[in-house]
């Protein structure tokens, strides 16, 4: 019996789906995410989109901050610059969504170039500082530049449509954040094995020694950066298209702080980790909101304590995964595979 | 001065228009200061804010004070202030003790806090990468804000009358009452602090392990109770700032804010400097004033709460050690 799986040459080391189990399971998998807007309500097509959203913004994130190891506070405001650009796009402009988000995805990453250029200049804790800013100036400016973004009154927008075909409800909406969110990652997981994806860790691990291995600093942050913000563009166009709506009040520093909260509890540097952390994240909200539900007979007033409980267990799992568990729910999937691939042998 | 109408018209005009930001921006900082009555109103802008920027400074204390000792940036200083400012509220309204009692309560519960939280969550992360340490820092504050939250419900208080309600007339300016106290206080701690620091042994353990850990290690000073002190005593200046700032402008939930605001400050004096805290208090807190009154007309209201990071992105962009601080920067 193989009590572990051996790789005899790269190209085996490189595959995405390394074993035949891998490759099932993921079939599996995707019969499951394709055929669920059939068997579940609403309720569960709802949080599906809100993983799916949360997924591509997390993968962005990590594709920055947990490859690359650049801290970005300021995560929350490129998904609003995606959101806003799109909903300006298809508004004003009558720019149709199939087009607007792309462009929007732009849009988020010509602002993420400016944001990463102190990057150059300024590391760790000093650009953790100057993306916290962009965060506080951006919120400004979607509050402000009222000639464009309408304020706190915020934009209208229609739902995307191909012909005849409104992608008006949850199920169908569904399928278009399916195809982004799979796309998003695919593209993501594959970056990771270019010459880009070297360069992004080798910059993690030790930028000077990246340097003196002939990587140009200045051009990968830089592309880290621009990367990051696209995800984060097409998650905010997709959560504006999803919402019909955007306001200044969604994307606010919490929410940054959310995203590098699903990087963290799923696993720095990983895009499974990502996927985890998202769900795990957009879960928790919701078992706490059942829970609250359930026990509103007993405790009338706990759905009033429904936002501080969230920032409470938000920061309780921050901080109890980088004093306990540092790599994550990913790290713990591979030990759980581990456990059942060794066992009874697991030495 | 009767030139001096057409240079408003036309900003008021640029400004609505909004062709060219900057160009409002420069045409209307002159037509206002130029206009008539408002020129009165400078020294009042000077005055309130230097007094704000006293106590920017006390609360940017906090954050040097940690920095030099742990290089940890302590991003829940802000929940450190709403919590010891709600505190302070609650032992005041509660126990209905006079204020310099409910002050010593206050911070010692600070002090306890300070200490329970080094030792218990960022202990643990000695020596881990500066994402880590920052990441804890932010779960803290969110933990600290749920919490607050919890406890003392989101809605607005007042604080009650700690201080003489009488304002200072400086017959060019006009101090409110809330802002003179509280620039007292600021200063006076500040000065018992930077005493502290210069003349004790504390102070100079402190000062040692700031330096270098190893050699103050090998010394016999105990940098773990180094560290909790700084926690500790940053824990302190915390509240006492969110004592000062909650009675200028009442305590909600939303006073941590100003934690983040108070990074400018801190950048631009440079991380690792008092002095720098305190000039940069000072200058943040003009800037900060001044945009209040010239700019805010013109870009719609609350470029209070953003010039300080505007501030902090061009101290970044141009001299990301700040005013005083060290120059250790790596260049990459």
């Amino acid at each position: 019996m193989r009590c572990g799986d051996f790789k005899e040459s790269y190209f085996e080391d490189e595959k995405i789906f390394q074993t035949f189990f891998v490759k099932f399971w993921l079939g599996v998998l995707c019969v499951f995410l394709v055929v669920l807007p059939l068997v579940g309500n609403d309720y569960v097509l709802y949080i599906a989109n809100l993983i799916g959203i949360a997924i591509i913004g997390a993968v962005g994130l990590n594709l920055l901050t947990g490859c690359t190891g650049q801290i970005s506070l300021g995560h929350a405001a490129f998904v609003g610059v995606g959101g806003y650009a799109t909903a300006v796009l298809m508004t004003r402009y009558g720019v149709p969504f199939w087009f607007a988000l792309p462009l929007a995805g732009g849009v988020a990453a010509l602002v993420g170039l400016i944001i990463g250029i102190p990057s150059l200049r300024v590391k760790g804790l000093y650009l953790c500082i100057a993306t916290l800013a962009a965060q506080f100036i951006l919120e400004w400016i979607f509050v402000h530049w009222e000639s464009v973004t309408q304020g706190i009154r915020g934009i209208n927008v229609p739902p995307p449509q191909i012909g005849d075909l409104v992608f008006r409800t949850e199920k169908t909406f569904y399928y278009i954040t399916l195809v982004v969110a799979v796309l998003g990652v695919g593209f993501a997981r594959n970056i990771l094995r270019t010459k880009w994806g070297r360069a992004f860790f080798a910059i993690r691990d030790r930028d000077l020694a990246a340097e003196m291995m002939g990587i140009n600093l200045f051009r990968y942050k830089l592309v880290a950066f621009a990367l990051s913000s696209f995800y984060a563009g097409i998650a905010g166009g997709l959560w504006v298209a999803f919402m019909k709506v955007v306001t200044p009040e969604h994307f606010p520093f919490g929410l940054s702080i959310e995203y590098l909260a699903m990087i963290i509890v799923g696993g720095l540097g990983s895009i499974l980790g990502s996927i985890f952390g998202a769900i795990f994240m957009v879960m928790v909200p919701e078992l706490l909101n059942v829970v609250t539900g359930a026990t509103r007979e007993i405790y009338p007033g706990l759905d009033q304590l429904f936002i501080p409980m969230k920032d409470v267990i938000f920061g309780s799992l921050i901080v109890l995964f980088l004093i306990f568990e540092p790599h994550g729910l990913a790290e713990m999937w591979h030990r759980l595979k581990s456990f059942f691939t060794l066992w009874p042998f697991s030495y | 001065m009767n030139w001096a109408e057409p240079v408003v018209v036309y900003g008021l005009l640029t400004m609505f228009v909004k062709v060219d930001f900057f160009r409002a921006v420069c045409r209307g900082l002159f037509a206002a200061s130029i206009q008539e009555g408002t020129m009165d109103i400078i020294p009042q802008i000077i005055v309130s804010g230097l007094a704000v920027g006293g106590v920017y400074g006390l609360i940017a204390l906090g954050f040097v004070l940690i920095y030099k000792a742990t290089s940890i940036l302590n991003l829940a200083t802000g929940q450190f202030m709403t919590l010891g400012a709600f505190v302070c509220l609650s032992v005041l309204s509660y126990a209905a003790v006079p204020f310099p009692v409910a002050l010593v309560v206050t911070l010692g519960f600070a002090a306890l806090l300070g200490i329970i939280i080094e030792r218990i969550i960022l202990r643990p992360l000695i020596g881990e990468p500066i994402i880590s340490v920052i990441m804890v820092t932010i779960g803290l504050a969110s933990i600290l804000k749920g919490l607050t939250q919890i406890i003392w419900s989101p809605d607005y208080r007042s604080f009650p009358q700690i201080f003489p309600p009488e304002p200072l007339d400086l017959h060019y300016a006009i101090v409110p009452s809330g802002l003179l106290w509280g620039f007292l206080f600021a200063m006076v701690c500040m000065v018992i602090f930077a005493l502290t620091f210069q003349y004790t042994r504390t102070g100079l353990a402190m000062r040692a392990t700031a330096s270098n850990q190893q050699a103050a290690l090998s010394m016999g000073i105990s940098v773990k109770s180094v560290f909790a002190l700084s926690w500790s005593l940053a824990a302190i200046t915390a509240a006492v700032g969110g004592i000062i700032i909650g009675n200028i402008s009442g305590i909600s939930i939303h006073l941590g804010d100003i934690g983040l605001k108070v990074l400018s400050v801190i950048i631009l004096g440079g991380l690792d400097s008092i002095v720098g805290a305190i000039v940069g208090g000072f200058i943040i807190g003009l800037l900060e004033n001044f945009a209040g009154v010239y700019l805010d007309t013109l870009l719609g209201g609350g470029t209070k709460d953003v010039v300080p990071f505007v501030v902090l992105v061009i101290i970044i962009m141009i001299r990301p050690y700040g005013m005083f601080g060290k120059q250790i920067i790596e260049r990459v």
